[in-house]
């Protein structure tokens, strides 16, 4: 019976949908977010509520999601529903004075029918209220569980044609959460809609779990856990539940760091003695040692032409940033103002560099140009850490504390609202931002 | 037994079904453990780990309140890994220990406070778990009695977010 060595791969399929199932039906507190910043320059826009064709009964209020989005952006303040005096659908209903009046800059319109196929379409129209202009008008089919997504993928379209950058609505954010202390905390790895809804547990864990990074397809998450007391770097599928333990060696097991074609993991290793970044293929399983110095060298990050590598080291006494061509080669130094930087990535465009810096004694997020220049503090807390920029490069994510207990914060870049993402009960930190979500 | 390690995958399978699996169950369903996570990605022919049971240890110095090796931690300054002087002597006596006792081993664990970035802390935790480390391979301790765990900060020994509980944080445990 030789050929029970392998389990046929439907198995695994099998067991990983099982996975899911039981990660799909739990309950979990929500990720709740409050704006916290003001909203000066909003522009002002009415996203009327959806109608409802034939017998569409959609669980879900498209247009209110839409606006949500929209508010939460800083950008935009979308008009309430109940102040609306009429509720138009279809862009032949529309008389433009009645929103002129209103003081709307945009307006946009939409109706959910029922598919022949089953779920909904749903179509929408975004309208300039100044020129009665058609600025986009789409049609979108989806299920029912689908209609977030699809109110998201709306508010994404609207905002990039009004403000000429991606829409981050559609995107999702892992993070780690903890509760309880001592024997019976539990630490989970989740992931939500960049909304805060949908909270998926990946991994729930009675030891740490720390560093979530996403593959840049999106479809896979790689973490360090501390099962059976050993650090280990995970990979791990998100529609199957499979994960696949990446590096286990002697030491210290840290800080994944994908590269931006998906192939390759760097991470941070102490095997050799010391802490040193390291690069694993994935494919080929080779590993390569980058940096061979005495002192600590973590945190690696890509650049997103995935040409270099920026680090933390404190080689030279104290941590700073430090920069490496992935084909090897001496490091040069990035950070210069202040005696601790750390914890360094990449803004989408390449341009600019998000960090952890100290100052007075707290730490803060500082946004700096890629040279590590013109630097420009982001947050204003005494313990923020873990920053990472948005898909769009149009906020930065971080975690910071709140009377005392870990939450997330969100700061736009160009200024205006900011947000906090909180849990009921426990702590939320190590934030990671997922990638456009195609 | 390639055909055991085919059940002893499909038992805990069933166990995990059973628990939660169901649609129909009253019981609110819960998210697969890191543990059944393993279960269902590991390889066949790779066996589980079997139960051991429980050792009735010997009364042991490590456990005596009188005894030097009760003592079983050494604490560091901020963002530094270098043993301070006060616990060589301490150090000592566990190398020692170690030195003349068949079958001992001891796991350095290496904690930090929560200031700074963690995953900078976690290479400060390993930096400080192998600081002992190298310091009880001089005294004489075979390397293979020793390992290195470094939990960074996430593991405080006090949740305090001040001084004193930043100064009982930044630790090496010395766990036999």
């Amino acid at each position: 019976m030789k050929t029970h060595g392998r389990i046929p791969s439907s198995f695994l399929l099998l067991l990983g949908l099982i996975a899911v199932l039981l990660a799909g039906g739990a309950a979990h507190a929500k990720l709740t977010i409050e704006i916290t910043g003001g909203v000066e320059g909003a522009q002002p826009i009415a996203v009327v509520p959806f109608g409802n064709i034939g017998d569409a009964r959609p669980g879900v209020d498209v247009a209110a999601v839409v606006s949500a989005d929209l508010a939460r952006s800083g950008r935009f303040a979308p008009m309430s529903p109940r102040e609306m005096l009429v509720t138009p659908h279809r862009e032949e209903d529309i008389d433009m004075r009645d929103w002129q009046l209103l003081s709307m800059n945009s307006l946009v319109v939409g109706e959910i029918s029922p598919s022949p196929a089953g779920g909904y379409m749903i179509n929408y129209d975004l309208l300039d209220v100044f020129t009665g202009r058609k600025l986009l008008s789409g049609e979108l089919p989806s299920t029912e569980k689908g209609l977030r997504n699809a109110a998201h993928r709306i508010a994404d379209a609207v905002y990039e044609e009004l403000t000429g950058e991606p829409g981050v609505f559609a995107t999702r954010i892992a993070y780690v959460t903890s509760t309880g202390r001592g024997p019976k905390s539990r630490v989970t790895l989740r992931v939500a809609d960049a909304d805060g809804y949908n909270p998926q547990t990946i991994v729930d864990s009675a030891d740490p779990i720390m560093s979530p990074t996403w593959s840049p397809d999106g479809r896979r998450l790689a973490y360090v856990s501390f099962e059976n007391h050993q650090s280990a770097i995970y990979v791990q599928e998100l529609a199957s539940g499979r994960r696949e333990r990446v590096a286990s060696y002697d030491g210290m097991n840290g800080s994944p760091a994908f590269s931006p074609d998906g192939r390759k993991l760097a991470m941070a290793l102490s095997k050799g003695g010391n802490p040193d970044i390291y690069v694993l293929d994935l494919g080929s399983r080779q590993l390569t040692q980058l940096t061979d110095h005495y002192a600590i060298d973590t945190e690696p990050a890509w650049s997103p032409d995935g040409s270099q590598l920026l680090f933390t080291s404190d080689r030279g006494g104290r941590p700073q940033i430090y920069r490496v061509p992935v084909t090897g080669g001496p490091a040069q130094r990035v950070s210069f103002e202040g005696d601790y930087n750390a914890a360094a990535s990449y803004s989408p465009d390449g341009r600019s560099l998000v960090m952890v810096t100290r100052e007075g004694g707290r730490f803060r997020i500082v946004l700096t140009d890629v040279g590590g220049g013109s630097r420009r503090y982001l947050s204003n807390g005494s313990l923020d850490e873990s920053p990472g920029f948005a898909p769009n490069g149009s906020m930065v994510i971080y975690a910071t504390q709140n009377n005392g207990r870990g939450v997330l914060a969100v700061k736009p870049i160009g200024g205006g609202a900011s947000q906090r993402l909180s849990q009921d009960s426990g702590e939320v930190r190590e934030p990671s931002w997922s990638p456009l979500l195609r | 037994m390639p055909q055991r390690s085919v059940l002893s995958l499909l038992l805990p399978l069933a166990a995990l079904l059973a628990a939660g699996g169901c649609a129909t169950s009253p019981e609110p369903q819960r998210a697969p453990s890191a543990a059944e996570l393993d279960a269902a990605s590991r390889p066949a022919g790779q066996p589980y780990e079997s139960v051991r049971p429980a050792e009735t240890k010997p009364l042991s110095p490590l456990d005596d309140p009188s005894s030097p090796l009760y003592r079983k931690v050494v604490y560091f300054d901020y963002d530094n890994a270098e043993i301070q002087p006060q616990y060589l002597d301490l150090l000592r006596v566990h190398a020692n220990y170690l030195y003349r006792t068949p079958g001992a081993a001891v796991t350095l664990e290496g904690h930090t406070d929560e200031r700074g970035t963690r995953d900078y802390n976690l290479a400060l935790g390993d930096r400080r778990a192998d600081a002992v480390r190298r310091f009880m391979i001089a005294e004489g301790v075979p390397a293979e009695k020793l390992s290195t765990l470094s939990y960074g900060e996430e593991r405080p020994a006090d949740t305090g977010h001040n001084e004193q509980s930043w100064a009982l944080n930044r630790r090496v445990e010395l766990v036999y």
